[in-house]
């Protein structure tokens, strides 16, 4: 049912300017550069722009997080790294891995770059795992496939298991996935995704169904992961907390778009869009005492019916501080898209008054307060449906 | 770096013309329309079966000696053509198939009709109810699968006077089944769904969740269900008059003017396969409608 | 444990899911969900049960709506006995509500927003407004944050957020006392949470609900609860005031959720 999305022949690259030429160091540049990623679904009013120019890199050893809401396109996103695109999906624009459009590779390339260059962990192991066969021979596939002996294969297999914190890895090794739980098929799942040696490893939501203690324990597993493999990882959540923990670098996306990205920590401490502010803000923390947020108003925006000029401006809380003419949004964030720009060293924002938010100062003034009462927050969600 | 942004913004002239190229499109016009072929074949065989028996005058009983085993186009003694030729007695094949399509429509709408209101409350009670009304049913279903349908229709249509009534319910005796596993797996899930559950906590009659908030969505997949049921029931039908069960001699049927051909099949083999083909033509098509019906629901067939 | 005169009250609740039926997700044998819970919502309270997945605090909650019907132990509602809804005074079953976990399946996908809150009325006339019911429905949609035109909405063309205010008006429909939440604001995004949150304290405020709010996220609950009962494998570990829970953990297994909880800021800064 899924095909790459080379496989509907269409795929264009995207027009190279000299400085992304220069900007590509043989080996040395990021392991993976997605430059002004398009994704085009098709829908019975004609091809929706799903993801819209997309730019991030993935650097060795580092992990990248994708977070966003309901429709941002952040799994979009990573199923259009990994080639697992829904059938009629479109693709334009570059996607390179290690100095290799693999939008314009063949199909053979890409299936071997994907298969072993690159590896993913579902949401749901229990349903990406074969409930007929070991866990011990699933892990192996890919050695298997290689021509190893069968001694060689069951030591893999303990090795692998037990590279992922599973206890008695040898004695596991040969339990079908009903026997373990969600934790532990987690982490079989990794292995799985480990066996390959992948460059880079994309996890989509790999601890949303799991319980907190059990989450704390996987998140834990992957950052080991990263220090002591040295893989590079893209993480998909919509979980700050999550991203907080185990993210270097993140890309907030929303409605199908790059808001904001850079630096983890420093993002999340200074975010310099007010989407990413607001969505800081409206993590409840379990340590201290916090009041409700101050919510945003309305719902996450569609990417089929995306918001003119910035996507987010009918829920944006700065837009209507920077309107003096007392609208409720500026003029300009109705009207122009914003491009994603570097705003300081590292950190892109794609706001048009990401400048604003940089000077720190007036950041908490402005976009703390205003616009956002509570009273004003519950009455405006019909705003972007029609 | 910002340039760089902006060099490629001013320049998007090379991205929006390949867009047209590129980009999916909606299923092509010709597939649409051959979908609905079977839908036009469906739809003739029914002005048949209404129109036909007012246009065509037929007697069963009126043999003529002279207009034996005709081939299909040639004269005949009254100066008529027979169209599709006649058959051992002399009697007009084209006539058979056209007051055959009535019989075979009639039956199987009123089986479908009575097998699935039958099977949509059964169904619905084992699976909304639940516990030991499910329990028996789904012993019944049980016994009743574990003996050929077939079977049990030929001994009930043999048991009584042939009529009509007799083979629907003969057929509707094991149609019924599938109509209540359908339902009842339906009925199953939707129980546990929120909106149920939230009206059983408002104290909603359980006559109006089962109304409301289950029977719509099993709709869909019972109206799949009829239709592979309908060709089944065709089918069905056919092969009871073909042994001669069922039906009394006077009426006209596709099975019986197969089972007068027989004897005939090297000497004039028009007059079992033009009834055959109608038949054939009528199942497959409602078969593929049914197919249609049982993707957009996504009932399942058995 | 305090008594409560008045309020939710359970005591020695017991539920046991077996006899091959599967509840519990796949393969899992026959369970004990709740072994001998005791627990009280005073009017005007809001208590959250905390817990990871399989510890039983979603069948609690069920036991209190009427949708399971327990082994075991006494459940009342002002002194008034609760079994199944079916058996229930009609006020005791207007009285108590449920919002679910899925906004969007929790509403009938057939049916307007509308039609949805008067099906409320239609099952208990005596709630029903005097006057015009469709008025009546703009007012309820309006009290819970949304446009009246809503109205004429079916689920599907409305997001999760707003799914969600629906499921909250149908449950206002009936002026309840104690609104049940199981899990109300999880499947929500992190952006509408915060809505949603601050809609069901305003109406508690305003109506003078009590809420028995069932969630596994102890941020959340830290922001709405005035009391808190940790549950594990059936059973209520602690219970103490918000504050005190999370100031001064008593049992070891708190301990253990509340170590195991992330928060934005990392440890090491």
């Amino acid at each position: 049912m899924r095909t790459g999305p080379g496989d509907t022949g269409a795929d264009v690259a995207s027009q190279r300017s000299g400085a992304d030429v220069a900007n590509e160091r043989s080996g040395d540049g990021p392991l993976l550069d997605v430059r002004d990623l398009d994704v085009f679904l098709p829908a019975p009013s004609g091809p929706v722009r799903i993801i819209d120019r997309v730019s991030f890199t993935v650097d060795a050893g580092r992990t990248t997080g994708l977070i966003g809401e309901s429709g941002s396109g952040k799994t979009m996103t990573a199923m259009a790294v990994i080639g697992l695109l829904p059938q009629g999906a479109v693709t334009r624009g570059g996607l390179w891995w290690r100095g290799e459009n693999l939008l314009t590779a063949g199909p053979r390339r890409r299936r071997r770059v994907r298969g072993r260059e690159i590896a993913m962990i579902f949401q749901d192991p229990l349903a990406s795992l074969n409930p007929s066969q070991t866990v011990g021979r699933q892990v192996t596939e890919i050695p298997r496939r290689d021509g190893m002996s069968r001694r060689e294969l069951t030591a893999t297999a303990a090795e692998l298991l037990g590279r992922v914190g599973i206890p008695e890895p040898a004695r596991r090794a040969s339990n079908y996935p009903h026997q373990f739980s969600g934790g532990m098929r987690q982490r079989a799942m990794t292995a799985l995704a480990l066996a390959g040696k992948p460059r880079l490893i994309l996890a989509d939501e790999p601890t949303t169904a799991l319980d907190v203690t059990v989450q704390a324990r996987i998140l834990d597993m992957l950052r080991n992961l990263r220090e002591q493999e040295n893989t590079a990882m893209v993480l998909v959540s919509h979980d700050l907390r999550v991203m907080a923990h185990v993210a270097d670098d993140l890309v907030v996306m929303y409605a199908g778009r790059v808001c904001e990205r850079g630096p983890a920590r420093d993002l999340l401490r200074r975010p310099l869009h007010p989407y990413t502010k607001a969505l800081v803000e409206s993590v409840p923390a379990v340590h201290t005492k916090t009041a409700i947020a101050a919510p945003l108003p309305g719902s996450p925006a569609n990417p089929a019916q995306r918001p003119s000029g910035c996507a987010f401006h009918p829920r944006c809380p700065l837009t209507r501080v920077m309107a003096d003419d007392g609208a409720a949004a500026h003029e300009r964030c109705r009207t122009e898209e914003p491009e994603v720009l570097e705003v300081a060293p590292g950190r892109w924002s794609g706001c048009h008054f990401a400048g604003v938010l940089h000077d720190e100062r007036s950041s908490t003034r402005v976009a703390g307060r205003n616009g956002t009462g509570p009273d004003t927050a519950t009455t405006t969600e019909e705003e972007e449906r029609p | 770096m910002t340039d760089t942004v902006l060099a490629e913004r001013a320049a998007p002239t090379p991205r929006s013309a390949t867009i047209d190229a590129d980009l999916p499109r909606r299923p092509r016009r010709l597939g649409r329309i051959l979908r609905y072929v079977p839908h036009g074949i469906i739809a003739v065989y029914i002005v048949v079966a209404a129109v036909g028996p007012l246009v065509v005058d037929y007697d069963p009983l009126a043999t003529s000696v002279t207009d034996r085993l005709l081939s299909p186009g040639s004269t005949t003694s009254d100066g008529g053509t027979a169209w599709l030729g006649t058959d051992g007695v002399g009697r007009d094949i084209l006539d058979q198939v056209v007051l055959g399509a009535r019989t075979s429509m009639v039956i199987a709408v009123l089986t479908v009709a009575a097998a699935g209101t039958f099977g949509v409350i059964v169904g619905l009670i084992a699976g909304y109810v639940g516990g030991w009304a499910d329990a028996s049913i789904a012993r019944l279903i049980d016994i009743l699968v574990a003996f050929p349908g077939i079977l049990l229709a030929i001994v009930i249509a043999g048991l009584f006077r042939p009529g009509i009534l007799i083979v629907v319910l003969a057929l509707s005796a094991v149609g019924w089944i599938s109509f209540a596993r359908v339902v009842r797996g339906a009925s199953l899930s939707l129980r546990e769904r929120d909106w149920v559950n939230a009206a059983r906590v408002m104290a909603v009659p359980r006559r109006s969740i089962l109304g409301r908030h289950v029977l719509p969505f099993v709709v869909g997949p019972v109206v799949a269900m009829a239709t592979l049921e309908f060709a089944l029931v065709v089918l069905a039908e056919a092969g009871l008059s073909f042994l001669g069960i069922g039906l009394p001699s006077t009426s006209v049927s596709w099975g019986q003017t197969i089972a007068d051909g027989k004897e005939y099949l090297e000497l004039a083999p028009w007059i079992s396969a033009f009834p055959g083909v109608a038949l054939a033509v009528l199942v497959i098509c409602v078969g593929l409608v049914g197919d249609q019906l049982t993707a957009r629901y996504g009932g399942n067939r058995r | 444990m305090t008594e409560h005169p008045t309020g939710l009250s359970i005591r020695d609740l017991r539920v046991t899911f077996g006899g091959g039926r599967r509840l519990l997700g796949a393969g899992a044998p026959p369970v004990t969900a709740v072994a001998g819970v005791d627990l009280d919502v005073a009017p005007d309270e809001t208590v959250a049960v905390v817990g990871e997945s399989g510890s039983g605090k979603t069948t609690v909650a069920r036991c209190v709506v009427g949708l399971v019907r327990p082994d075991s132990g006494t459940l009342s509602y002002d002194g008034t006995p609760l079994g199944p809804v079916r058996g229930r005074p009609a006020e005791i079953q207007r009285a108590i509500q449920m919002v679910f976990q899925d906004p969007r399946s929790s509403l009938n996908p057939r049916m307007t927003a509308g039609a949805i809150i008067r099906e409320a009325w239609q099952a208990h006339p005596a709630a029903a407004p005097a006057g015009d019911q469709h008025a009546a429905v703009r007012d309820l949609l309006e009290e819970v944050g949304l446009d009246g035109g809503v109205a004429r909405r079916r689920p599907a063309e409305l997001s999760g957020g707003q799914c969600q205010r629906i499921s909250i008006a149908r449950a206002l429909a009936l002026r309840p006392r104690l609104l049940v939440c199981d899990e109300a604001v999880s499947a929500l995004d992190v952006s509408v949470q915060a809505q949603i949150l601050r809609l069901l304290v305003d109406l508690t405020r305003e109506h003078g609900l009590s809420l028995l709010f069932i969630s596994h996220d102890l941020g959340v609950v830290r922001q709405i609860a005035d009391r808190i009962a940790v549950m594990r494998s059936g059973e209520i570990v602690e219970t103490a005031a918000t504050e005190d829970l999370y100031r001064s953990p008593q049992h070891p297994y708190t301990r253990m959720l509340l170590d195991a909880a992330l928060d934005l800021e990392v440890a090491e800064t």
